[in-house]
């Protein structure tokens, strides 16, 4: 199949970027969208063009690397699917296809596809995590753990880190991924130690670099996990909870 | 023969050599810790849980990773499970049957002490994980599950659904961003290492280049440690992530680091078969559906039929037929090997005719749909996705990959390598498994190494340079090796050849999984230890890389990494050649069966070949680690 | 390394902390101030707060609709209405201080609702780092899309409704406005087409308001479980109906002569 690329082209950090086109000839349906780029890719290098920068690894939907808005959508068309997994077989001969890097002020364009998602390390750092030192664990099968918890909790857990949730969401809010951070942990038993110092932290930190969220719901429709925005709410619930717990009494309820 | 090996076993029965070590080893208290400087390169499985584990004990750790993000390394993608001898569906499970289990599957070819040590520590992963947060599978119960995986006959595989690396990965990984914000782990991200510093025979720092600025610097410690993951790509086409590459471990080879078992590849047997020129990497379907699917080709060959249309009586389950006791579970290398004599022998399925059938539809009978969609669910739609096929309704189509990479840095019981200093961790090292790895057990190993035994060793090496500063960075061994890579990368930015990295890269995989891949030929390999060197002189001529040195620069990237392969290429041929038998995943076709099985030959190969570089023009030497077994004794692996 | 932004909108608790611990100044930290004030210096605080008033304002909007509707039961109905509001209370307090007291909380939520709308509005923004060539919106709808220029046509929509049938000042209200004959300046007041125009559209916007609003305030307070999950749409579909045909039947009515002096 043919297609028409219409790509943002940006030199680096802080330099002006524009959209360029490029003829993408004689693709096979069943190339991914990567592997289509990979072809156009080559092609610019033997014209004498400097190939387009995107970031990818595993191309399996899993290390969270890959992310650009294609066609207006992050990750493009697909529900559910990361930029890796979207064959060009989801499109039609001929087709316009406009390619263009997460927007967001702190994501900066660092090349081309290319921008720093570095933000949500900071948010993962201020509490993304339940501290037990290497050695200290107890016996795994001392706590036993609702199959039903276990598994939202792997619902929330899934998240790859793509960033796509905050450049779909027009607030550039990151809210879908800390929450699913947090109610990875605030839900399980190991978490309840932390859990109010966390959602506390892991929220100031996040509110520190991204909007606020208004409740669109253009994340989850954008998650490649499909992660639900009711994690959005369990994060409010616990914030909220979180500022009137007296700590010191938490072990009784 | 220059160097010597000695693999630092500890005496005393194979149960207490780690514990006698243990106590045996010096240790550096808690106040000097912070006096220690140590640089992680690496933060997979086996990089980020050492990182944090050091980080934890206090020493002052600097950790790198060419990733935006410790999370993305590739361990994220492992999909099936994680081994531990909890024993908890008391199926006769124990530590022993563990170890024996591994050394069985890695074909004998591993160390009995290496092995034991990695099935001892193994419990201590889960219950780590576990008190991480790591959300493992579990019983309604509330108590954890288990899976059964290839190679085995007890039910001890931990899992989280198809993503097992990823939440295991994403627990170090969050163990590791504790510590950078407690500040004693600084964190590199977007930077790769690209050699080893070297100080009076002692591993003393790296030379890095920034991916985003182009800035080449240099990072001096107490102690380095590798933990670089697998070279499956030396294939091109592998289940592995595009940038994994040799590039870290092959520098410190070409620094002293003997270099392991280089042709001991493993070929993995469940990946979606290549579907045209422009793949870019092959997606493994976790080796889990095994439990559940059957294998068969027609056993008529393929004519244009559907699978549905045809009857029972015309297929061939060829695993279950050849090996009764396993059946679909056999090891990876057997269930590879007996699927490329299904295709050979002209019965391959799908349109290019180059996969075997994976059958859900009496398992879909048996326990209903939605069991499997519990189960597979997230595997099955990959699948969709990737093929347009619905597994549900029509068999999978799969086909043997590359996929991981048994040889590695040689490294004491220790993990050190033959520099002193220098460690390598996980895939990187040529690890506990042999010449082939049971399922599940990567995961496990570059956790042990990382949570449970470096940590340890790396104290007894450290406790000897107490007082000693660190060598300072501008040391002129920095600022030599520094040079070395700006001229590497020079040459490479001013070749302006004509053709780009990857068609090298394609170029050079065809030839290796040709001639070193799952079947290996004398003739083979001594044609593509001709051709590979022809391929890189090419290379070096006319490979071309736009763009500038010193801002994001990926085929730059990528080219450093091809460079690197081509003279790796060449050395798996020379020791798949050296190796004159058949073993694991080292399939020699002059060494086998009349029924085509492997043919070991434990009288004169029961040992590690470890290459000692010599030079860009002098093929590299060997030097032999044999291997002496006290415990089990070798018998030719049976899954019949 | 390039250039790391915490943009720092929102100066926040623990961010605020954090600064201190890794800065090797002793100065004293600032006082921090009571929960409240912090809890409304994050965001998350402020949609709490946007939640609660909303819901008040909802309620009141709901009394309001339920007293208006009097009129069709004819004048008397409606000002001895007005009037009561006023008695509010009866002889135990003081006449019409109830209705102040109401009016005063009133004011405070829409106060506080409309702050933090524009300081969020305005975090975000901030946050935003320039517009996509071509976005395509898969589930934001219209209403969520418009909240900003909804409420702020409510807002403008309630000045003039103050002037117009509370104050009575001009030109707002009409010639022969006569405070305490409600009936009269409802009536006279829709008969004017400008008027009633202004009224049905402000009202049509409070419901496109309403219904992302009355949607969107579950998750913001967290009320959150799967088997009310779905039913919240059709609450604030419910209520947005029936608070909007309500408003929207007076001018309607009024002009289709149905109600008359
Ligand atoms: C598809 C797939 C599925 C798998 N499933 C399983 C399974 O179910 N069970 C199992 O046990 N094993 C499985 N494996 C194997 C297992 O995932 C790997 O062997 C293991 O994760 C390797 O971990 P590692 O930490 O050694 O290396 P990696 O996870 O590969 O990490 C390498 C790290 O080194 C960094 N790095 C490399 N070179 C440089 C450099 N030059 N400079 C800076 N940084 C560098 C990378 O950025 C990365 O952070 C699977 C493998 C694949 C490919
Ligand atoms: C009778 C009048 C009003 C009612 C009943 C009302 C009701 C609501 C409700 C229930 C919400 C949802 C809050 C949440 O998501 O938690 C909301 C949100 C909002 N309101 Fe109003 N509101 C009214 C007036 C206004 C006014 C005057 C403005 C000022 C411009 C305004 C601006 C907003 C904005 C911008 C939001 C979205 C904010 C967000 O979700 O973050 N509203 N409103
Ligand atoms: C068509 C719809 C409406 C009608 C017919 C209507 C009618 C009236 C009348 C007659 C009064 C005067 C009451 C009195 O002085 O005793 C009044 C007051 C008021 N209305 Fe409305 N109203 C409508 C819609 C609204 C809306 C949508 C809002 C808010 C967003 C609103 C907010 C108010 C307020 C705040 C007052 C002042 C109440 C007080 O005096 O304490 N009204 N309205
Ligand atoms: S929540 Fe979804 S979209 Fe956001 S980072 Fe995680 S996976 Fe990506
Ligand atoms: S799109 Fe944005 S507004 Fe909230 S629901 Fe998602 S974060
Ligand atoms: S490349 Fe890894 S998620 Fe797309």
């Amino acid at each position: 199949m043919d297609l028409t690329l219409r790509v943002w082209r940006q030199k680096g950090l802080g330099h002006p970027g524009e959209f360029e086109e490029y003829r993408a000839r004689e693709i096979s349906p069943d190339a991914s969208f990567l592997e289509m780029l990979d072809v156009v890719n080559d092609r610019l290098t033997l014209e004498g063009q400097e190939p387009i920068a995107f970031e990818h690894d595993c191309r399996e939907g899993i290390c969270g690397s890959c992310g650009m808005m294609i066609n207006g959508r992050p990750h493009g068309p697909e529900k559910g699917t990361a930029a890796c997994q979207l064959h060009m077989r989801k499109f039609t001969d001929g087709d316009l296809i406009v390619i263009e890097p997460w927007r967001a002020s702190a994501f900066p364009v660092l090349k081309d596809l290319v921008v720093d998602r570095s933000p949500l390390d900071r948010i993962i750092e201020a509490g993304g995590y339940i501290g037990v030192d290497t050695g200290s664990a107890p016996e795994a099968n001392l706590i036993p753990i609702p199959k039903d918890v276990a598994e939202t909790a792997m619902d929330a857990a899934v998240c790859i880190g793509c960033g796509a949730c905050v450049a779909a969401c027009p607030n550039s809010a990151a809210q879908l991924f800390t929450s699913a951070k947090i109610a990875h942990l605030n839900l399980l038993p190991q978490g309840q130690p932390e859990r109010w110092r966390r959602v506390e932290a892991m929220v100031d930190t996040m509110e520190s670099f991204f909007g606020s969220c208004t409740n669109y719901g253009e994340c989850e429709a954008a998650c490649p996990k499909s992660i639900s925005i009711d994690f959005i709410a369990v994060m409010n619930r616990d914030y909220f909870k979180a500022k009137l717990r007296n700590r010191r009494y938490v072990s009784q309820v | 023969m220059t160097v010597q090996l000695d693999a630092k076993i500890p005496a005393g029965p194979l149960e207490d050599k780690w514990a006698n070590h243990r106590f045996e080893m010096p240790l550096v208290a808690p106040p000097n810790r912070r006096r220690f400087e140590v640089i992680v390169v690496g933060t997979g499985l086996a990089g980020a849980s050492a990182a944090a584990t050091l980080g934890e004990q206090g020493y002052r750790v600097k950790a790198f990773t060419y990733h935006d993000s410790p999370r993305r390394a590739h361990s994220i993608s492992a999909q099936g499970g994680i081994n531990a001898a909890k024993n908890y569906r008391s199926d006769g499970d124990s530590v022993y049957r563990l170890f024996y289990d591994t050394i069985k599957g890695g074909d004998y070819r591993s160390r009995e002490a290496n092995v034991y040590r990695l099935a001892e520590v193994a419990n201590e992963i889960i219950d780590q994980a576990t008190a991480q947060g790591v959300p493992f599978a579990r019983e309604y119960g509330g108590l954890l599950a288990n899976r059964s995986f290839g190679g085995v006959q007890v039910a001890r595989t931990f899992y989280s659904r198809g993503q097992t690396g990823q939440q295991l990965l994403l627990g170090a990984f969050q163990a590791l961003a504790r510590q950078i914000k407690a500040g004693t782990v600084e964190m590199f991200n977007r930077t790769e290492m690209l050699d080893v510093v070297v100080v009076d025979g002692r591993a003393a720092g790296i030379v890095v280049r920034d991916l985003v600025s182009g800035e080449i610097t240099t990072h001096s410690a107490h102690a380095v440690v590798l933990a670089t993951g697998g070279y499956s790509n030396a294939y091109f086409l592998s289940t592995n992530a595009k940038a994994c590459n040799v590039t870290a471990i092959w520098r410190a080879h070409r620094k002293g680091a003997l270099f392991a078992n280089p042709c001991f590849t493993q070929i993995h047997p469940t990946c979606i078969p290549q579907s045209d020129e422009f793949q870019s990497k092959l997606t493994l379907m976790s080796e889990s559906l095994r439990n559940d699917g059957r294998i068969w080709v027609p056993a008529s060959g393929a004519d244009g039929r559907a699978a549905g249309d045809i009857p029972e009586s015309e297929r061939d389950y060829f695993l279950e037929r050849q090996y009764p006791a396993f059946g679909n579970l056999v090891p990876r290398d057997v269930a590879s090997r007996a699927a490329k004599r299904a295709v050979d022998s002209g019965k391959g399925v799908g349109p290019l005719h180059n996969g075997v059938f994976l059958d859900f539809a009496n398992a879909i009978d048996r326990l209903g749909r939605a069991a499997i969609e519990e189960r597979y669910g997230n595997l099955f739609e990959m699948y969709e996705r990737i093929t347009g096929e619905d597994p549900y309704r029509t068999p999978m189509r799969i086909y043997p990959a590359p996929h991981y990479t048994m040889g590695g840095l040689w490294v004491d019981y220790d993990l050190m390598t033959t520099i002193p200093g220098l460690y390598a961790i996980g895939e990187a090292n040529f690890s506990d498994h042999g010449a082939n790895r049971l399922g599940a057990s990567a995961l496990m190993q570059g956790l042990a190494d990382g949570y449970f035994i470096l940590p340890n060793t790396l104290a007894a090496y450290l406790s000897g340079m107490l007082g000693q500063a660190a060598p300072p960075s501008d040391h002129p061994a920095f600022t030599e090796a520094a040079n070395g890579v700006r001229d590497h990368t020079r040459r490479l930015m001013s070749t302006k050849g004509s053709r780009t990295v990857d068609w090298f890269h394609r170029e050079l995989g065809k030839i290796v999984w040709e001639h070193c891949g799952m079947a290996r030929s004398a003739a083979g390999l001594e044609k593509a230890i001709g051709e590979i060197p022809a391929l890189r002189a090419e290379f070096e001529a006319d490979v071309r890389i736009l763009g500038e040195e010193e801002s994001i620069n990926q085929s730059l990237e990528k080219a450093g990494r091809v460079a690197d392969y081509f003279e790796l290429a060449e050395l798996m041929c020379r020791d798949a050649l050296y190796r004159e038998e058949s073993c694991g995943g080292h399939f020699r076709v002059e060494h086998q069966t009349l029924e085509g099985e492997a043919l070991r030959d434990d009288e004169n190969y029961a040992f590690v070949s470890a290459w000692e570089w010599q030079g860009r023009d002098r093929p590299a030497e060997v030097v032999r680690e044999p291997l002496e077994f006290e415990s089990v004794e070798l018998k030719t692996r049976s899954y019949k | 390394m390039h250039p790391r932004l915490p943009i720092g909108f929102a100066t926040v608790d623990s961010v605020r902390e954090n600064a201190m611990a890794v800065s090797t100044t002793t100065a004293k930290p600032p006082r921090t101030p009571p929960l409240p004030i912090r809890f409304y210096r994050s965001a998350i605080g402020k949609k709490w707060v946007m939640a609660v008033t909303g819901i008040v304002l909802i309620a009141y909007l709901i009394a309001h609709l339920v007293g208006n509707l009097k009129v069709y039961l004819g004048e008397d109905e409606l000002n001895s209405y007005a009037e009561a509001l006023r008695d509010l209370g009866g002889h135990l307090v003081p006449r019409t201080s109830l209705l102040w007291l109401m009016r005063g909380g009133l004011l405070l939520a829409f106060v506080l609702h409309v702050h933090a709308a524009y300081s969020l509005t305005y975090t975000n923004w901030k946050a935003r780092g320039g517009a996509y060539r071509d976005r395509d919106y898969a589930v934001a709808n219209y209403a969520s899309r418009t909240m900003r220029w909804t409420g702020t046509i409510v807002l403008l929509f309630i000045f003039f409704h103050l002037a117009d049938l509370t104050w009575g000042a001009q030109p707002a209200a009409v010639d022969g406005f006569a405070r305490g004959e409600v009936y009269d300046n409802f009536i006279l007041s829709m008969q004017r087409p400008v008027s009633a125009v202004i009224y049905a559209v402000a009202n049509i916007a409070l419901g496109f308001h309403l219904y992302h609003g009355a949607w969107s305030m579950f998750q913001s307070l967290g009320l959150n479980h799967p088997s009310f999950n779905r039913w919240r749409r059709y609450i604030a579909l419910a209520l947005t109906g029936f608070i909007v045909l309500g408003n929207l039947s007076f001018p309607i009515a009024v002009q289709l002569g149905l109600l008359e002096l």
